[in-house]
């Protein structure tokens, strides 16, 4: 009775994880990152402040903390420090919110817990996302979230692309359907103007940004799991002591 | 003088003496003995039988955790989704705090939807115990708002829209309706009035509520007995000399030791949750949530916490009639309702689910089917699985399909009083079996 219940329920969420995987509409490239790599986190840091923190606050944030990855308050100090004066300052921006709605249509959102709620996969795909499109006001867009109001700040880095769709077609030459009457397309970036980094390079910024913004959006992730270890061990333990006790006791009942 | 009457306490070593004197003075001895020591238990207890025991202790973790949230969190629009930050970053080990209080709000969930269908399995609502059923399904109902005004305070936007839309629910009620969820609000939208309040409800008086029917659900259980998997009952089967149950087995020492071994393993899996994936993919914490709650951005796709998604999904399968949701909202009210009429739909001779027939079996399977399908499809948007082709209207699969499994939910409960009366049983034994 059990068994047969429990089969039809895997059945039904087998059921509907396949079906809410098909509704996917835009594909996220996956964000190889690891919060582990302190090298990656250093210069994801160095690149964030250079780039980023002029608009975008991370004002849940404060410098001193980049001690967690390795960065002693001196080099917090020289390097990080532009516009703060003291490590202990959160990572706030000069700029008004309201200036900037009038200057960008938008408030640039605060990134201090940005990875949590778009995931590192989404960020990334973002970053490598922008291409040139006269239509919009900043001149940019990007395929990950269309008609951002966000110029492509990294353009110099990068270079300039636009956007392609391209029919896909069988061996034969001939246009592959849709399924829904149209043809088959993949959408992709051209490369028009090469920037100063190579494709490579510029992935490898976009994923040290990347893992920054998945560190910063929770600094304790590391400790976290150091400690989840050391408990489960405990209670590896103690459920072992339990279950003999519970043994012992229950030896008289029949 | 009542009190020197009573026998001193012994078996306590060296605080034997401080006992006797509080015993002297309060009903130490005699709750001891009454609620643990000579609480007669069914000694055939299975998996299913910890869930109480658990929704204790995950009660406990809450309200610990919560004081300690609490020293920390700021309930003002302007500093609770900081404040929350605050507590993951800034104050010593909050994190783990307050991802023990996350996890600890879908535990509760899980460990009371579990202790329910207990109750279906072995007909643990039936008489005697329909009292004891009632104050159940009060804490359940006590347990979904004490959720729902703790969800606002992180003040993230499903934290807002999730709280405005739950709250607009009340506008659709006619006459009143408007009127009551402003007064609910304490706003003419979800503002810093209704964070305060819902604070208030959250940390005291939600609270107290639930522990005073704790109390009430523990000394009715013990007034009654337990139910156990076989549904009959132990007391029927007394030793003649001492009067004890033949089945019966002191809860302490052995179901306190039984327990604690299952405590350990629920807190085993309690860590892995809490320590490698707190968000558990969007289900406990939810992405858009880290993003602070903004009245003027709508998110696209709002959906309430998982333990919440059966009842929602219920909600929307009902269209608009003459011009009003209140149909729906009427239909998702009694979703919860009619939990309390459980015992007296059931009308089977027999309680537990191993001398049914087979016509219970399935329409509890059904039940469960429907139940968890509903759960799912409300987290979703009703787009999920597409729509039907044209010649049949365009009509979105996945509301189809909820509004079947909301037919069947129902079935379930109104139809039951028919097919658990003219299932096939089998004999009940005469003593519990292992």
């Amino acid at each position: 009775m059990m068994k047969k219940l429990l089969g039809t329920l895997i059945a039904a969420l087998a059921l509907s994880s396949q079906f809410a995987t098909a509704t996917e509409s835009l594909k996220l490239d996956p964000a190889p990152i690891d919060t582990r790599d302190v090298a990656s986190l250093q210069a994801g840091a160095r690149a964030f402040v250079n780039y980023c923190l002029n608009c975008h606050s991370a004002s849940l944030m404060r410098y001193s903390r980049l001690r967690d990855i390795g960065l002693t308050e001196e080099q917090i100090k020289d390097n990080l420090l532009f516009s703060a004066g003291k490590v202990g300052e959160m990572m706030n921006v000069a700029m008004g919110k309201k200036d900037a709605k009038e200057w960008f249509g938008a408030a640039p959102p605060d990134l201090s817990v940005v990875a949590r709620a778009r995931g590192a996969d989404w960020l990334y795909t973002y970053l490598r996302g922008f291409y040139r499109d006269p239509s919009t006001t900043t001149g940019w867009n990007n395929l990950a979230f269309d008609r951002v109001a966000m110029p492509h700040v990294l353009w110099t880095l990068q270079g300039e692309r636009v956007r392609t769709e391209v029919v896909l077609k069988d061996p034969s030459g001939k246009e592959l359907g849709d399924g829904h009457g149209g043809v088959r397309k993949v959408v992709k970036l051209e490369a028009v103007t090469p920037g100063s980094m190579s494709t490579l390079e510029y992935d490898v910024l976009s994923r040290d940004l990347v893992n920054f913004l998945v560190w910063v959006a929770e600094p304790n992730q590391i400790l976290r799991k150091q400690v989840g270890f050391w408990v489960l061990i405990v209670l590896g333990i103690l459920m072992l002591l339990t279950w003999l006790l519970k043994k012992e006791y229950w030896k008289d009942v029949h | 003088m009542a009190a020197t009457q009573k026998e001193p306490v012994t078996g306590a070593g060296p605080l034997n003496g401080i006992l006797t004197w509080v015993d002297e003075r309060f009903p130490l001895i005699e709750n001891w003995r009454a609620h643990l020591s000579r609480y007669y238990a069914p000694k055939n207890f299975n998996f299913w039988y910890f869930m109480g025991g658990l929704a204790m202790l995950v009660l406990a973790l809450q309200i610990v955790t919560g004081i300690f949230l609490t020293m920390n969190y700021k309930p003002d629009a302007n500093l609770a989704f900081a404040s929350v930050e605050y507590i993951m970053r800034e104050v010593s080990f909050g994190w783990l705090v307050r991802y023990m209080h996350s996890t600890g709000a879908s535990a509760f969930f899980v460990v009371v939807y579990l202790h329910m269908f207990r109750a279906l399995l072995y007909g643990s609502h039936r008489k005697p115990r329909e009292l004891l059923w009632v104050i159940g399904v009060v804490i359940y109902l006590t347990l979904m708002a004490e959720a729902f005004f703790g969800y606002l305070l992180p003040w993230g936007q499903m934290s807002f829209w999730g709280a405005q839309v739950i709250v607009n629910l009340f506008s659709t009620i006619p006459f009143i309706g408007p009127d009551l969820s402003e007064w609910i609000r304490g706003d003419y939208v979800v503002s810093d009035a209704t964070l305060n309040r819902f604070f208030a409800f959250h940390v005291i008086a939600i609270p107290l509520v639930l522990l005073g029917l704790v109390a009430a659900h523990i000394l009715a259980l013990h007034e009654v007995g337990s139910n156990n998997p076989d549904g009959i009952e132990i007391k029927k089967n007394k030793d003649p000399k001492t009067g004890i149950p033949l089945d019966g087995i002191p809860f302490h020492p052995y179901y306190t030791v039984k327990d604690a071994f299952g405590a350990t393993v629920f807190l085993f899996i309690f860590a892995i949750v809490v320590f490698f994936a707190p968000e558990v993919g969007g289900y406990f914490l939810e992405y858009n949530n880290f993003i602070p709650a903004d009245p003027l951005k709508t998110p696209l796709h709002i959906a309430p916490v998982w333990y919440f998604t059966p009842f929602y999904s219920v909600l929307r399968a009902v269209p608009p009639m003459f011009d009003s949701q209140f149909p729906g909202v009427a239909l998702f009210g009694a979703s919860t309702m009619i939990l309390f009429l459980l015992p007296w739909l059931d009308r089977s001779p027999v309680k537990s689910i191993r001398y049914r027939g087979p016509i219970y079996k399935r329409w509890l399977a059904a039940f469960v089917v429907v139940f968890l399908l509903l759960g799912y499809l409300g987290t979703e948007p009703t787009n999920v699985w597409g729509q039907f082709g044209p010649w049949l209207g365009e009509v979105e699969r996945a509301t189809v399909v909820a509004r079947i499994c909301t037919v069947i939910y129902f079935a379930f409960f109104i139809l039951m009083p028919w097919y658990s009366r003219m299932d096939k049983v089998l004999p009940e034994p005469e003593r519990v079996t292992s």
